[in-house]
């Protein structure tokens, strides 16, 4: 019998599509549960020229090489995660990266269910994510195109400024019920809206 | 609770990090050669400073990269980041 495989989000026991309001309102924080995303970790040496011209091919455009910053090119962010070490999220060209970065030193990896984004937005948004986070949100080196490895509460995220007062979490999908919970508990002052996280 | 300056990341909060311990312990060419006392200075013996202190950090939360710290035992100041494999800098 062929096994069948369904897609399981880790946040489904919450029934978010239930509370999505149209409007907003007043409320000072929006949340939102990005829709799954395609996703490949890429390793090699940013020190290479050779092999940052083959990943350059692959994808079509310069993957970042500055810490903590995000390309982001027709539906596919690419995210710096260390000097040797990005993760591609959405219209990942899988094959044409692999043919590229053959003759280089490289690792390709799907990680596609390793982590779900969570989106958070409005006029608190901020103060909502100073709660659980330590760094200096207000700070340059979180201006909009920026993302950080960094901590939420007690677990690990990956921060992406999408705007000012907007951001797109990347949980690991086993903390993702957890990342939930904080957030919504963070942002109950300001007041609480659920939304559409896209298509 | 220490603000340390990740060298890829910029200044950072402790929490982020986790401590590996005394930095610049070299691995003996030829263990088979010492005697236990020897082997177990290697394996357990570490300095326990007033002042002055190099030791390992990971920025485990950020780039997971490591890295070389001094620091102030007495105000937990870091004083200099540098390489893994570079010489201790003069602090």
């Amino acid at each position: 019998m062929a096994e069948r495989r369904i897609r399981h989000s880790p946040l489904a026991h919450l029934h978010l599509a239930a509370r999505v309001v149209v409007d907003p309102g007043d409320a000072g924080a929006r949340m939102s549960e990005r829709p799954p995303r395609a996703q490949l970790a890429v390793r090699g040496d940013s020190g290479d020229k050779a092999f940052v011209a083959a990943f350059k091919a692959g994808l079509g455009f310069s993957p970042p090489l500055a810490a903590n910053t995000v390309v982001t090119h027709d539906g596919l962010a690419v995210f710096w995660l260390g000097p040797s070490e990005w993760l591609l999220v959405g219209e990942v060209p899988g094959e044409q990266l692999a043919a590229a970065l053959a003759d280089r030193h490289h690792a390709l990896v799907d990680v596609s269910d390793s982590r779900i984004a969570i989106g958070l937005s409005g006029p608190r948004a901020r103060d909502v994510l100073a709660k659980l986070c330590p760094l200096d949100l207000a700070a340059p080196a979180l201006a909009p195109g920026r993302c950080a490895g960094t901590i939420l509460a007690r677990g690990h995220m990956l921060l992406h400024v999408l705007a000012e007062d907007s951001y797109d979490i990347h949980v690991h999908r086993s903390f993702a019920d957890y990342a939930w919970r904080m957030l919504e508990d963070a942002a109950l002052e300001y007041g609480v809206a659920v939304i559409d996280g896209g298509g | 609770m220490l603000l340390i300056d990740c060298p890829w990341c910029g200044p950072r909060d402790e929490v982020e990090f986790s401590c590996g311990g005394e930095a610049h312990i070299v691995r003996p060419p030829e263990p088979a050669n010492l005697s236990d006392a020897e082997w177990g200075d290697y394996v357990f013996m570490r300095q326990n400073r007033k002042g002055v202190h190099y030791e390992r950090w990971c920025h485990g939360h950020g780039c997971g990269r490591w890295f070389n710290v001094a620091r102030d035992t007495v105000s937990h100041q870091v004083l200099a980041v540098y390489a893994m494999g570079e010489a201790p800098p003069e602090v």
